[in-house]
């Protein structure tokens, strides 16, 4: 824990400009960037010696599509040295192009390839941007919260073609959301009505 | 006269009995050495991730069985201590050591599947057929314990699903002294095979510096000499109480990866035994109703119970606004969950961190340069599983 006190320092005195906002929780530390800082920001914690975040672990998207910079980039760093776990973050808009990280971490190449595939998120000088895990000739961005969860096409094969084809997909039955959420907590009125009591207590 | 050659494409897989499920490689090659790798994953993708947002936590145990399927227990670990870290649960001790011992039977489990099947790929039968003899019976195991072989659904946030029943830890302590036995079979067949070594001893090396950035972990990191393993430096659950030794490799090829995993078959043999030891009778998840559900005679008895229980199985439990990474050492290396929750009962986001995906992903760099024949041999070496590889 003081390590990563140490480091959020440390994080903040030599890159001061380039952060947005540092803390520590659950034995990890988080720091947000801007987008244009990637590069500088990651190389400086690859190679700098306090630092030392030699392995990328993971590249990932979230997406929140109510908000105006509807994805947020996370990428997770290890640094086996100081045995520490940090988790980088940015946000952006549904059409920005952000840039690779596969000339700093190869490892870079497959991620960002599933970031593509899964949220349609582009990146620039990127050796190889096809989709990864999604069938030949898939259209859409699965995680995104506005694909529906049956997805648009199913397939089959065809006993008249005699080969294997796309079609919309089609429900006996439209796929149902329960919504189970509790009443118990109380109804909006009776939590003003208890935070306006607390407040008057 | 001038002959124009051309390199060969070859598409090995995705039907291939070494592929080790269902991968596509392209292959180019100039005779019979491989110029470029380019691996098509992807074929069994099920939208695990996907499927999770919209699952309460406790519904979405069972996806995580479903990804690195030859170690199921090992994959819930994770996604349990995410929950645990959140909602900041203490997990009793005799459910923190059950859990352990399953892990660890889940890394024999995988281990055996991957050395013995390294063996089958460079020409070794025989392994195989005593190897599953010992898997079947770790099922087993599985099954009285969970209910099924496989996919054991037997984690909870908070401990476990239920207590082990009776006469199980006397028969997993029993095959804990029959089972070092059968790894030295094993190994008598295979460390000092003639064709075993040829085909394993210097193919497909890795130096340290490639497998940090390659994104390497587990027996593919270890193997090339760099002594790093979770369950050391970051424990979690009861690993600081228990003893065991980090097997290291030294030249970063298949054969020393195959021998990390025989001893870490070994060392997993001494830590169930640790946890058959310092096991004590006790509660086996936490207490708290509002995360664990009652038992059935509270049920019968009591209303709050009853309410509980309907409430976990309807809505399930809510975890509070938080963002968090946890990762174990499963047997393929680091299997991480970046869980984001935001409040209600289903996670909003949950992307799984699979150790296979950065391993294949450098087959390319591992395979440049070898022959044909080397291929299986580096890609049982990997130990791919496409549960987890593809999600």
């Amino acid at each position: 824990m003081e390590n990563l006190i140490n480091l959020e320092k440390k994080i903040n005195s030599n890159l001061g400009t380039k952060i947005n906002k540092t803390f520590i929780k659950h034995n990890q530390i988080y720091v947000e960037i801007d987008k244009e800082d990637l590069i500088e920001v990651t190389l400086f914690f690859k190679t700098n010696k306090n630092t030392k975040f030699r392995q990328l672990i993971d590249i990932t998207v979230v997406d929140y599509p109510e908000k105006s910079q509807r994805f947020k980039v996370v990428y997770l760093f290890l640094s086996h040295e100081f045995n520490q776990r940090m988790i980088l973050s940015y946000m952006i808009n549904e059409k920005e192009v952000i840039s690779s990280l596969t000339s700093i971490f190869p490892s870079a190449n497959w991620m960002e390839r599933e970031v593509f595939d899964m949220y349609g998120v582009n990146f620039k000088d990127h050796p190889d941007l096809r989709r990864i895990l999604t069938d030949y000739g898939f259209e859409g961005h699965p995680l995104r919260k506005d694909f529906p969860l049956t997805g648009h096409t199913e397939v089959r094969y065809s006993e008249d073609q005699k080969k294997v084809i796309n079609e919309p997909v089609k429900l006996e039955q439209n796929f149902r959301n329960f919504d189970y959420e509790s009443p118990w907590e109380g109804t909006k009125y009776i939590k003003e009505e208890i935070d306006n009591n607390d407040k008057k207590n | 006269m001038t002959k124009k050659i051309k390199n060969l494409n070859l598409n090995f897989g995705p039907q291939h009995p070494a592929a080790h499920g269902v991968l596509r490689l392209i292959l180019e090659l100039d005779g019979e050495v491989v110029e470029k790798a380019d691996p098509h994953i992807g074929l069994l993708h099920r939208g695990t991730e996907k499927l999770i947002e919209n699952k309460t936590y406790m519904q979405a145990v069972p996806y995580f069985d479903r990804l690195d399927y030859v170690a199921p227990m090992n994959q819930e670990h994770a996604f349990a201590l995410a929950i645990e870290k959140i909602l900041n649960i203490d997990v009793p001790i005799r459910a923190q050591y059950i859990r352990v011992m399953f892990c660890e039977i889940g890394r024999i489990l995988s281990h055996i599947l991957n050395v013995t099947t390294q063996a089958l790929d460079v020409g070794a039968l025989t392994p195989s057929l005593w190897g599953f003899e010992e898997r079947e019976t770790l099922m087993t195991f599985y099954e009285r314990a969970s209910g099924s072989r496989l996919h054991a659904n037997y984690f909870r946030a908070g401990g476990v699903h239920q207590d082990l029943p009776a006469g199980l830890e006397n028969d997993i302590a029993k095959f804990c002294e029959t089972f070092p036995k059968i790894i030295n079979d094993l190994e008598n067949l295979l460390t000092d095979n003639r064709i075993f070594k040829q085909r394993n001893v210097d193919i497909g090396i890795v130096s340290k510096d490639d497998a940090i950035d390659y994104s390497f972990s587990g027996v593919m990191i270890r193997g090339s000499g760099i002594p790093w393993d979770l369950r050391k430096s970051q424990p979690y659950d009861c690993y600081d109480q228990l003893e065991f030794k980090v097997p290291v490799g030294k030249n970063g090829d298949c054969f020393d990866r195959y021998l990390c995993r025989i001893e870490e078959m070994k060392e997993s043999v001494s830590i169930i035994k640790q946890c058959l030891t310092k096991m004590e009778k006790g509660p086996i998840k936490t207490f708290d109703g509002k995360i664990s559900p009652p038992s059935k005679k509270e049920i019968k008895q009591s209303m709050e119970a009853l309410i509980h229980h309907f409430k976990l199985f309807t809505e399930g439990y809510r975890v509070p606004e938080d963002e968090i990474y946890t990762a174990v050492e499963a047997p393929k290396g680091e299997f991480g969950v970046y869980l984001i929750s935001d409040g209600s009962s289903k996670p909003y986001k949950c992307k799984i961190r699979a150790p296979g995906f950065s391993h294949l992903q450098s087959m390319d760099y591992l395979i440049k340069g070898h022959m044909l024949a080397d291929v299986p041999a580096v890609l049982g070496s990997l130990d791919i599983v496409f549960g987890e590889v593809d999600r």
